[in-house]
């Protein structure tokens, strides 16, 4: 079989697979998993830029994900103009002074001869600008989340259309990956994938912990949305006649209508982002990546600036995620901070790429459908053969009680099981690099 | 200030910042041997260390309650302590296992580090499945015998001060085996032959080769001595906080961030890292009030809590030291193999 042919025989399979769970399950199911799974698709295609193109190793994407998240906030929700007033300007002020002081930290730290008197003078001057910006800061947010702190207590957003949030997500994504990449980079890969980690991790205690910004743990919802609700869609005497002209009532109607709302822009989204890859890969450009992957001293002996390239790669995988991030908040019409696990939005969109193939971006697509699917398929599958196994043993016996609420967690298990098969039998993904 | 001032002030730092982040150094410290030992004899870095950790724990802690449930503990002291051996074997087992299955296959091909850690990825799904799916995801609790060896109140009694000074059961023993299991593998690895095979192989593979070293036998010892390592640290720090699988998995952070701080591949580096990373939490996410009221004369007593960041980001801080740390001295402070 060619290889095309195969390929699409792949796709096909898996969204037979989605379809499939619309009959045995519901519409409404596969609709979730489908538009989640394009989600999960875009996401793989960030990571898949920088492991597949460039080598880059980033466990950080739960971080960048979630900065997309936070920008969909910090867009589209109403601003609050009462905590604006207790708090705003002074908060602003304090982040200027802070980044003043780093800025200046930064400036003393290249000006002065390298020696003790350096790492002094510029430890002074970080603790000193900590001590000032405190000073400044805590009141404000103090007053801030005074502020109706059981349905405010922070600053809102823009009130932009949601969709702004998106491009917007991907560019704050970015800059964090410019931040992290001018420190990382340079150094090894296992240091790049340990401050990677470590950066996810400082951005989820950010969103966490600074409830003037993202209301913390209280969470944000109501976000608003790019598609109609489906309580106006239920009122709207034209949506009810074209439901009961499909012979569906108004309700299955209306919640099949948002979702599929959400999957034609989620589409639009994914084609752009691979039809852009994908021109990339092909362009002179995308050939001195891989040459910089497989030998990066031949490479910068050719005159190739392999930093600079590493940068750029690394800022535009995680603008991807960070865009991927806020539609997924989008979709949720919810932040919630806590909801960010590391082994679900790194590791998990790792078991992605590697199991739909690194270097190829359909190879990573098809690995984000499939991944999700199985995520979401595992649980019900697995409490399905846990029920088999344990027909023999009666009601209410312990190992059989204790299995059923362990299925769950199965699906770490599987993507486990997953990932190291493919990796020993099939290293080179379901669909490879050309 | 008076003497009693300055006795309370030492009190409340003994008891809130110098124990607690001396127990959470030496847990970090042998977390952070074992990832150094891994990365040293074995060349890669092991991310299913964290989930190592929560396998041992959680074999030990299913033995200690069927030790409990039996009847057997083993008076003032926890009862875990007895079942440790053989969540040490149980583990050992486990990844000698994981090493036959899925890692020499990769060796045999001398296949990239970074494979290699992606591979680690697979495992650590595999394992944190298997964990989750025996205990749950839930707390675990299983420290028993007598909970402190001086209490706050007994101290306070003793002495008159009004601050406290509490010493856990937990924390002695902490301190205590990570002397001793310290002790014994800079033994091995310094006087016996096989420790010195483990260096030579560390150092240089094709020269240790050469000379008629068995690598297979060095790498089943390192994996050995790196299950007691992974399964001591999370006994230790559950006994002293508690288990609680997801916790385990974070733990990766601090402790790669010892290990690399204090040089990837060099155990004293380990140990040093691991003081360093505990002890900059603590101090950092400690609020200070309490100690700079005896020290500081009255009108300059702190009104506020005087902390100097929130205990949600205690990541950052590990993570800050690494940064620092690297862009310094790249290698670590005691420079380790890594180039």
């Amino acid at each position: 079989m060619s290889a095309p042919m195969r390929n699409i025989l792949l796709f096909a399979l898996v969204l037979g697979l989605i379809v499939a769970t619309g009959f045995y399950r519901s519409p409404n199911v596969a609709l979730g998993i489908l538009n989640m799974g394009l989600i999960s698709a875009i996401m793989a295609a960030g990571l898949n830029i920088q492991w597949g193109y460039a080598g880059l190793f980033n466990v950080g994407i739960m971080g960048f994900v979630a900065l997309g998240g936070l920008a969909t906030v910090l867009v589209s929700m109403p601003p609050v103009p009462e905590a604006w007033g207790a708090g705003g300007p002074r908060v602003a002020l304090a982040l200027s002074v802070g980044a003043a002081v780093i800025a200046l930290a930064v400036f003393l730290w290249n000006r002065l001869p390298a020696g003790p008197p350096r790492a002094v003078a510029t430890a002074a001057v970080l603790l000193g600008g900590f001590f000032l910006y405190r000073a400044i800061f805590d009141p404000a947010v103090l007053a801030i989340e005074k502020v109706n702190p059981s349905s405010t207590g922070y600053l809102g957003g823009l009130d932009l259309p949601v969709i702004v949030a998106w491009p917007i997500g991907g560019m704050a994504a970015a800059g964090a990956a410019w931040l992290i990449g001018k420190t990382a980079l340079g150094l090894r890969s296992d240091y790049l994938a340990i401050a990677t980690l470590g950066i996810a991790e400082i951005i989820i205690a950010v969103l966490k912990n600074e409830e003037w910004l993202s209301r913390g743990v209280k969470n944000v919802n109501g976000i608003p949305r790019p598609v109609p609700y489906e309580i106006d869609l239920q009122r709207s005497p034209e949506f009810i006649e074209w439901a009961s002209i499909l012979g569906l009532d108004p309700v299955t109607a209306s919640s099949l209508f948002v979702k599929l709302g959400y999957t034609v822009l989620f589409v639009a989204v994914l084609l752009t982002v691979i039809w852009l890859s994908e021109r990339a890969l092909n362009s002179p450009w995308g050939r001195m990546m891989r040459a910089i992957r497989d030998n990066e001293m031949a490479a910068s002996a050719m005159g190739k600036n392999v930093s600079a390239r590493h940068l750029q790669v690394f800022i535009l995988g995680s603008a991807i995620c960070g865009l991927a991030g806020a539609m997924m908040t989008s979709l949720d019409g919810l932040l919630a901070p806590t909801g960010y696990q590391p082994l679900r939005f790194t590791f998990l969109i790792w078991v992605m790429v590697i199991v739909g193939g690194s270097g190829n971006n359909f190879g990573a697509v098809l690995g984000g459908f499939l991944i999700w699917y199985l995520w979401v398929e595992v649980e019900p599958l697995g409490l399905l053969l846990v029920d088999i196994l344990t027909a023999g043993l009666a009601d209410g016996n312990w190992l059989k009680e204790h299995l059923r609420q362990s299925a769950a967690h199965m699906r770490l298990l599987t993507m486990g099981l997953i990932m190291l098969l493919m990796l020993r039998f099939s290293p080179r993904g379901l669909i490879p690099e050309r | 200030m008076s003497v009693m001032d300055l006795l309370n002030a030492l009190t409340a730092f003994a008891n809130f910042v110098l124990i607690p982040a001396t127990a959470y150094g030496a847990q970090l410290a042998l977390g952070a041997l074992g990832v150094t030992l891994v990365y040293g004899v074995l060349r890669f870095s092991n991310v299913a260390h964290g989930d190592t950790m929560a396998f041992g724990t959680m074999v030990t802690i299913l033995l200690t309650w069927a030790l409990q449930e039996s009847g057997v503990t083993l008076g003032s002291l926890p009862t875990a302590l007895l079942a440790l051996p053989a969540g040490i074997v149980v583990t050992a087992a486990l990844v000698l296992g994981t090493d036959r299955l899925v890692y020499r296959f990769y060796r045999a091909r001398r296949v990239r580090p970074v494979v290699f850690v992606i591979v680690s990825v697979g495992v650590m799904f595999v394992m944190n499945g298997l964990v989750r799916f025996i205990i749950g995801p839930g707390d675990q609790r299983f420290a028993d015998g007598e909970r402190f060896i001086v209490s706050a109140r007994e101290f306070r009694d003793w002495s008159g001060l009004r601050e406290g000074l509490a010493l856990k059961t937990s924390q002695a023993i902490t301190v205590v085996t990570a002397i001793l299991v310290v002790v014994l593998l800079f033994w091995f690895l310094k006087r016996t032959r096989m420790g010195k095979s483990m260096r030579a192989y560390s150092d240089n593979e094709d020269l240790a080769l050469l000379s008629g070293i068995d690598p297979n036998r060095v790498v089943a010892v390192t994996w050995i001595i790196l299950a007691a390592l992974a399964t001591v640290a999370g006994v230790l720090y559950g006994l002293d906080k508690s288990f609680k699988p997801f916790t385990y998995f974070q733990l990766l952070l601090p402790i790669f961030a010892s290990a690399i701080v204090g040089g990837l591949g060099s155990p004293p580096g380990a140990i040093a890292g691991g003081f360093l990373i505990a002890f900059s939490e603590v101090t950092v996410t400690y609020a200070w009030k309490k100690v700079l009221v005896y020290l500081l004369p009255d009108p300059l007593e702190p009104t506020a809590l005087v902390q100097l960041l929130s205990t949600d980001y205690k990541f950052a801080v590990s993570f800050l030291i690494l940064t620092a740390v690297l862009l310094i001295r790249p290698t670590g402070i005691f420079a380790g193999r890594a180039e």
